[in-house]
């Protein structure tokens, strides 16, 4: 088997060092070495966005991804997302309003969500459902995501300075 | 109420959006190893041989197991215990398990998987119904009732055939439903280790941890006592995972021979050969009605196609009839039904198990006969309502129904009466019903126990944990829990602690399936509640000088007007008065009032009822459906938390109409040169197509509260029910929209186009199955209904001429 890998990355805002088999995905390497199990699978072929983060603030499919190819990135996981103990603002409009069922879907739709509220303060109906059509949910019929994603646009616009 | 029927964040929300959910897939565990399996590429064959030398002696491995490792069978249903772990001799579809290799990571496991030789002697493979009818040779099990048919069922309450006969008219249509499969975004997983004591402990995304540690003592022959099986939260379920799996027992045994902990995460493709999904079913429906639109009778006929095991597939069968009587009035019913085994990943039950193909089936021939009398298919489906409080032809007991108050609020929010048959080509309305059970009436082995119990335990501090053998699948199980214990007692529901799903710590709950968590485990949960709070207010009482029947608990105290203690005051004195405080509760359903044999499918504690407006837009040119609106009414009994009530009748909406348009399970089968196997067609999310965000109308929801005494603070289901309506109200509006009549699941554009053309030439414009073959149905089981004299027992026939059949209109026919 080949020499394992290391190399150096900025995860969650913090720089993070990890070794790994060469031929992991970041999914897998996220998961199994830096043991940061929020990020879900379920598929590991591109098919379902559960796996979803943010590399250098863009949503990416962490099971198509090569670990090698993170040297230097910024990765952003649901673990990450809040400040502190405090919730992004993301995650207390879906607990709140029910967009996570059993949670499974979650990780990957709150970080697709994040990026696309980040370029877009107050987007409407369509480019949400647009931004997350790559992102599959079983449980919720996406009603609810929708107006958790809404909602927050709503809060953080009210929090952010005029 | 103080806590039920308002809006609020789960109580095991926080963890849910913040990664912390554990799933079965996030336990990692010191020294723990991984498994895979080797499945077979035959659908039908026999194992000769099994080589796993190479395997053993490949670097990092630990353990192979094949068939010989495994000589006890295992099934969920005990009439149906016809699975091995690993198959010894027999492989029965594409993905049967027939060896597992346990090695350092699942990289090498999957490496030395090449390594096993398998030689088969392939058999004939039966892929479908009509084969399996016709070929009874080779058997794909010994124990079917004939040939290849595993069950055949039949029941006649009343004379039917007589009540068609006298009615002004007799409708005969055919339907089909495809299969599907649940298609949860977690891929089912299982971690097995032994602990410190030598005992085995399961992590697995069950569903039904107590009937997989049941399995667990059976197939590994450990006793009972030693094995604790945990339900992870699950990443999804609908009905996906209530069998009993391979996976579980294999790992489980590799632990305990390694003494070390062992993974499995099944991939994608594994999940769609482990399946358990709905079962295809054809049917003919024969109606009767009077020319003013009343049911006279129906006889109903399904053929079941079960794939290649028996699982869940004889309750199923069953409930391909069991429901069609809660909703209209069926003065007589005959219901007959055949399961046959194919060389398919096995079927089972998925959300509705095994009722929403007949529903489908019942409510587009409803929409028929109201086009065919002129009726208003909304107004034919009132005037045949049942009542509260009644009994059905097949001895069911329905309690409250709130259909009516569901069908009036969907009809005037759709503006139906104003749009129906009037929105030109190209779009339509169509209106359809529901119900379901509020919990299996009956355990799927015999006894006479709870099913469902609670233990609380009250903590001088004022903390309250909740125990239950409850499992939490997303539906919010966890969060009903809470909220009832913090009904009564008068707290706030995220002051109390749930722990759930444990065989090892939680007293019994059968399970997450059939709907019956909120009012099995609720009731359990009242129960436990009250004997707690007696003590509490008994205490308090004392202390207040007041008597304890006057004392109210809510926002934390317990109190009579100005004289408060806090809660964890009042639990204190209680504690003084009768030491250490906490109680356990159960809850077992009344039984139904059937007596014949196979009246143990279909009671229930409650039903629910729900009513559909869809709304479809189709493109005569290219078949193309679009659905911009959906109204569904759900007769809820009491809303618990209405966030949650209202996710689950949405997810049923976008669960029903991705079944309606969509998704299918389908095989193909290879070219000659390729073996000529049974594959399935699409073992991937991207191919198996389902809705996005995209295809998702606007759903419009009402939650409809007709409390069931039978319920806990009268709450019915909602996790099933609201799905049924969808596909038939769908196929109906795709009717209203372009005059066509698809009879087949799914709908999709070609079938749509098809039709049209056939309706240009002139032709019966309908796209459905043509023919129902002969099934050797038996004798039917007779019982006469509760107002011809019956006791719920069966009886004797009853003289007719037999081969004096109603003359019916049938659209199927050329």
């Amino acid at each position: 088997m080949a020499q394992r890998q290391h190399l150096g990355l900025t995860l969650n805002g913090e720089p993070a060092e990890v070794s790994f088999a060469p031929y992991k995905t970041l999914l897998e390497v996220l998961r199994e070495d830096l043991g940061l199990t929020g990020t879900k699978h379920g598929c590991e072929l591109g098919e379902c966005g559960a796996c979803a983060v943010l590399v250098d603030g863009e949503p990416q499919l962490s099971c198509l991804v090569l670990a090698l190819e993170c040297g230097g990135k910024t990765i952003e996981t649901v673990e990450g997302m809040g400040e502190g103990a405090a919730l992004h603002p993301l995650q207390e409009a879906f607990a709140d309003l029910g967009a996570a069922q059993c949670g499974y879907c979650t990780p990957g739709i709150l970080l697709t969500a994040k990026a696309l509220l980040e370029k877009e303060g107050n987007p409407s109906r369509e480019r949400i459902k647009e931004a997350i059509s790559g992102n599959l949910c079983r449980c919720t019929g996406y009603q609810q995501i929708f107006e958790a994603i809404e909602e927050a646009a709503r809060r953080m616009r009210d929090e952010s300075p005029r | 109420m103080k806590v039920l029927g308002k809006p609020r964040r789960r109580v095991d929300g926080r963890a849910k959006v913040t990664g912390q959910t554990r799933f079965a897939d996030d336990i990692v565990l010191p020294r723990m190893l991984h498994m895979r399996l080797l499945r077979s590429p035959h659908p039908h064959a026999l194992i000769q041989e099994i080589d796993v030398e190479k395997a053993k002696a490949y670097p990092g491995v630990h353990l192979v197991l094949t068939g010989k490792d495994f000589p006890v069978t295992f099934g969920i249903l005990p009439v149906s215990q016809d699975e091995y772990p690993l198959a010894p001799e027999h492989v029965r579809y594409v993905g049967d398990p027939v060896a597992a290799v346990i090695a350092k990571d699942e990289q090498t496991a999957s490496e030395a998987l090449d390594l096993i030789k398998v030689a088969y002697s392939p058999l004939k493979t039966i892929s479908s119904p009509e084969e399996a009818l016709q070929n009874p040779e080779p058997r794909i099990h010994a124990y079917s009732e004939l040939g290849n048919i595993h069950r055949l069922q039949a029941f006649e309450f009343g004379d039917a055939e007589e009540s068609l006969r006298k009615s002004d008219h007799v409708f005969e249509d055919l339907f089909f439903y495809e299969g599907n499969t649940h298609l949860p975004i977690e891929q089912h997983a299982a971690v097995a280790a032994v602990d410190g004591e030598g005992k085995l402990t399961l992590w697995s995304s069950t569903q039904v941890p107590h009937y997989v540690h049941r399995a667990l003592a059976r197939v590994l022959q450990l006793p009972a006592a030693h094995i604790r099986v945990i339900a992870c939260p699950n990443g999804g379920g609908f009905g996906g995972k209530t069998d009993i799996c391979n996976h579980e027992m294999v790992a489980a045994k590799a632990a305990v021979l390694l003494g070390r902990p062992v993974k499995i995460c099944l991939n994608r493709e594994e999940v769609f050969y482990l399946h358990r999904g709905r079962h295809p079913v054809l049917m003919k429906f024969r109606t009767g009605v009077t020319k003013e639109g009343k049911l006279t009778g129906m006889h109903l006929q399904t053929l079941v196609d079960g794939g290649g095991y028996g699982g869940y597939g004889t309750a199923s069968t069953f409930y391909t009839g069991a429901l069609q009587t809660v909703t209209y009035h069926l003065p007589r019913y005959k219901f007959e039904a055949a399961r046959v085994f194919t060389n398919k990943p096995a079927c089972g039950p998925k959300r509705g198990h095994g009722t929403p193909q007949p529903r489908f089936g019942q409510e587009v021939q409803l929409d028929k006969i109201a086009e065919r009398l002129k009726l208003d298919p909304a107004e034919l489906r009132l005037q045949n309502l049942i009542k509260a409080n009644s009994l059905t032809a097949n001895w069911l007991k329905v309690g409250s129904i709130g259909l009516e108050e569901c069908i009036r609020q969907v009809v005037e929010r759709s503006d139906w009466k104003r749009r129906f048959r009037k929105m030109g080509t190209g779009k339509g309305l169509g209106l359809a019903c529901g119900a379901y059970l509020c919990g299996a009436g009956l355990p799927i082995y015999w006894n006479k126990l709870p099913q469902s119990a609670v233990q609380l335990l009250v903590d001088r501090s004022g903390q309250v944990t909740a125990f239950c053998g409850a499992t939490e699948i997303g539906q919010g199980s966890d969060d009903v829990l809470a909220a009832i214990v913090a009904e009564v007692l008068g707290i706030d529901p995220f002051d109390i602690r749930c722990v759930t799903g444990d065989t090892g710590i939680t007293p019994i709950d059968l399970g997450s399936y059939s709907s019956r968590v909120t009012v099995m485990m609720g009731n359990a949960a009242i129960d436990a509640s009250n004997k707690v709070r007696k003590l509490i207010a008994e205490a308090a009482a004392e202390q207040l000088e007041v008597v304890p029947d006057k004392l109210v608990f809510a926002n934390g105290k317990v109190s009579f007007e100005s004289k408060v203690l806090s809660f964890a005051e009042a639990v204190t004195l209680a504690e003084e008065k009768f030491g250490t405080l906490g109680a356990l509760g159960s809850y077992k359903p009344p039984r139904g009032p059937g007596r014949y044999k196979g009246a143990g499918v279909g009671p229930s504690p409650a039903y629910s009822y729900t009513a559909c407006v869809v709304e479809a837009e189709v493109d005569p040119a290219t078949g193309w459906i679009t659905v911009p609106k959906i109204w569904i009414a759900h007769d809820i009994g009491r809303t618990i938390n209405p966030v949650l009530a209202r996710g689950q009748v949405e997810g049923s909406v976008y669960m029903g109409l991705s079944e309606a348009l969509m998704e299918e399970q389908v095989f193909r089968r290879l070219p000659p040169k390729l073996s000529g196997a049974l594959v399935h067609k699409i073992p991937s999310l991207l191919e198996y197509k389902s809705l996005t965000s995209l295809d998702m109308p606007e759903v419009d929801t009402v939650l409809v509260e007709d409390p069931d005494p039978n319920c806990p603070f009268g709450a019915k289901e909602v996790g099933q029910g609201p799905l049924l309506p969808v596909m038939p109200a769908v196929a109906n509006a795709i009717y209203d929209a372009v005059g066509v009549r698809i009879d087949e699941l799914p709908i999709t554009p070609d079938k749509v186009l098809r039709a049209l053309e056939k309706k240009k030439k002139g032709e019966s414009p309908r796209v459905g199955p043509e023919h129902f073959p002969v099934v050797p149905y038996p004798e039917p089981v007779i019982v006469a209904p509760p107002w011809e004299g019956g006791d719920g027992n069966a009886s004797k026939g009853f003289e007719r001429p037999r081969s004096h059949r109603a003359e019916s209109i049938s659209t199927f026919q050329k």
